[in-house]
């Protein structure tokens, strides 16, 4: 399945072109409507994040597939400061920057997988996935 | 992309249009704070039934616009959240839980005029 | 075939590999007649007509061949799915698929014999190149088949589910939600799915949820509620909550389930009554008016 789109993050605009690609990826998939708009709000999620924290970076959303289920992966990366605390920025209501602090959390919450990989200084990838039904 | 905001008596109506960037979405909130104030309005609506997503961008911009507008003196009505937008919101855990909600245009308004017949009669 | 004698031991594989290729190709015709054959005597593919089962059988000897040829399976898994989404429907079933793959490998290898009897150990080298690949596309079809057909039934599950769960409009602008059975993940995001859905084409302002028939509510179970209570409210309707004892009510907030956001009302007459209140109906039990009656 060649469908992949990339999606570089560098202004609030960027957010919104972000989820709109991410939606049209995974509906070449039989994702249902809620399924989409799931998607669609975890990228927006990420793709705040990395404006916000590393002002650049990029979102890139592809097709997978893996013991025989199709699904869309989404891949949040940045080469911005890195998450301090991995285990805090995952509980509800934890935030540097005094806003909510669901990014993170909800976004695990709409997945079906979450992966994160963040060190100080050295940037951070956010991989999600959700499989069709 | 411009929201239009239109003065319907003692009420305000924003239609939101299209998918908003974060800049176009403060814009509104501090035209609908400015018009509150200018035209001593006493309900704001604001139509989200086009947004495909709710992030905690929006919802927070909605939030303090709803307590701005509050502190105006007027009531604010978030209308037309679709049930996909909101299934996706609750999951991330964004409620709007001060702002009051309803199904569409006509609920909004049937609401803000229930509120200020309920408010004239209490008053009287 | 001068090169034969010129082939070193490494070279030996994908060179016969390719003369493979190149007798498969040459015989495709027979072969595909040949196998069709073999499956309608075998009484495979019952439900399929004869032109139908030819079709397919040519789809599969090309890809197959291809695989062969290049090594990758990735064209006959996109086929054997495809071909397992049409089949699926026709009552084809695992054994039937398997059967038909493995007689094309018995069709194929018999071909081989034919050709190579007078040179044994070509045969044999032939064999054993054809051998893993022929096994390797057999799993592949088999395996793609089955995953479809898992697809399938997740699907029909899904559906049997959706029907379990009926939103009831007993008056205008309320819905009653009897969840009845046990709450999962999966089941709560549909019934979340169903009822929101349900509140905006009948325009509800009041949701009557009971949970009476949910054997056992623990926190999951209690957070997806919630989920599901704050998603209405969002659409502008309001939920009551049914059938959740006090008891289990306590036990929930002891473990830090925020019930504040839940309207309970202990039964579904009392929350039905409750609803028509916030609808603005006026509620008159039969046993207070005969009270009141009686005292006048
Ligand atoms: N890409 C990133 N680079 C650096 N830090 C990050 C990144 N993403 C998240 N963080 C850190 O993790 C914290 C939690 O992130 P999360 O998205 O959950 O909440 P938030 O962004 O603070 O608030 P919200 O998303 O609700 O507006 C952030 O406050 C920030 O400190
Ligand atoms: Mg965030």
């Amino acid at each position: 399945m060649p469908a992949e789109r990339r999606i570089k993050i560098a202004s609030d605009v960027d957010i919104v072109a972000a989820r709109q690609s991410g939606r049209e990826v995974a509906a070449i998939l039989s994702f249902s409507s809620s399924d989409l708009t799931v998607i669609a709000a975890a990228i927006s999620e990420l793709a705040r994040n990395i404006y916000a924290y590393a002002g650049t970076g990029e979102i890139v959303v592809s097709l997978e597939e893996r013991n025989g289920r199709r699904g869309v992966r989404v891949v949040a990366r940045d080469d911005g400061p890195g998450v301090a605390d991995i285990a805090l920025a995952l509980e509800d209501g934890y935030s540097t920057s005094g806003s909510l602090g669901l990014g993170l959390p909800g976004v695990r919450r709409l997945m079906d997988e979450f992966e994160i990989q963040s060190e100080p200084g050295k940037g951070t990838v956010v991989t999600l996935w959700k499989w069709a039904r | 992309m411009l929201v239009p905001i239109l003065k319907q008596g003692d009420y305000l109506i924003a239609s939101i249009q299209s998918s908003l960037a974060d800049a176009d979405l403060i814009r509104l909130r501090d035209q609908l704070v400015e018009q509150v104030g200018r035209y001593r309005s006493r309900g704001v609506i604001v139509d989200v039934t086009v947004l495909d997503v709710m992030d905690s961008f929006a919802v927070r911009t909605l939030s303090t616009l709803a307590q701005m507008i509050m502190l105006r003196g007027a009531e604010t009505v978030i209308v037309g959240v679709q049930p996909d937008v909101a299934f996706a919101m609750v999951q991330l855990g964004l409620t709007l839980d001060n702002v009051k909600t309803a199904l569409d245009l006509e609920e909004g308004l049937l609401y803000l005029n229930s509120r200020a017949k309920r408010g004239r009669s209490g008053a009287g | 075939m001068t090169s034969r004698e010129k082939r070193t031991s490494g070279e030996r594989t994908t060179d016969v590999l390719s003369e493979l290729v190149a007798h498969l190709r040459h015989n495709r015709t027979i072969l595909r007649e040949e196998w069709v054959r073999r499956i309608t005597e075998s009484r495979l593919l019952t439900t399929m007509t004869k032109e139908e089962i030819f079709a397919e059988a040519t789809s599969v000897f090309d890809n197959y061949v291809e695989v062969l040829e290049t090594g990758s399976v990735e064209a006959l898994q996109a086929y054997a799915r495809n071909l397992s989404e049409r089949i699926i429907p026709r009552g084809v079933d695992t054994p039937e698929v398997l059967g038909i793959v493995l007689l094309l490998r018995d069709v194929l290898a018999r071909s081989l014999f034919e050709k190579y009897q007078g040179d044994f150990a070509l045969l044999n080298r032939v064999l054993d190149a054809y051998e893993p690949a022929a096994n390797r596309i057999a799993t592949t079809v088999a395996v793609g088949f089955v995953q479809e057909r898992e697809r399938v039934i997740r699907q029909q599950q899904e559906a049997i589910r959706e029907l379990s769960t009926p939103v009831l409009q007993v008056r205008e602008r309320l819905l009653i939600l009897p969840i009845i059975g046990v709450v999962d993940s999966e089941r709560a995001r549909q019934l979340t799915e169903q009822l929101l859905r349900g509140v905006r084409s009948n325009r509800a302002k009041v949701v009557v949820m009971d949970i009476t028939g949910v054997p056992s509510v623990d926190a999951t179970v209690a957070n997806h509620l919630v989920q599901t209570v704050e998603a209405s409210r969002l659409l502008g309707a309001t939920v009551i909550v049914t059938g959740l004892s006090p008891e289990i009510a306590q036990t929930l907030v002891t473990i830090g389930v925020d019930l504040t956001k839940m309207n309970t009302v202990g039964d579904l007459q009392g929350g039905i009554e409750e609803a028509e209140l916030l609808l603005g109906y006026k509620v008159m039990r039969l046993t207070e008016s005969a009270a009141s009656e009686a005292s006048n």
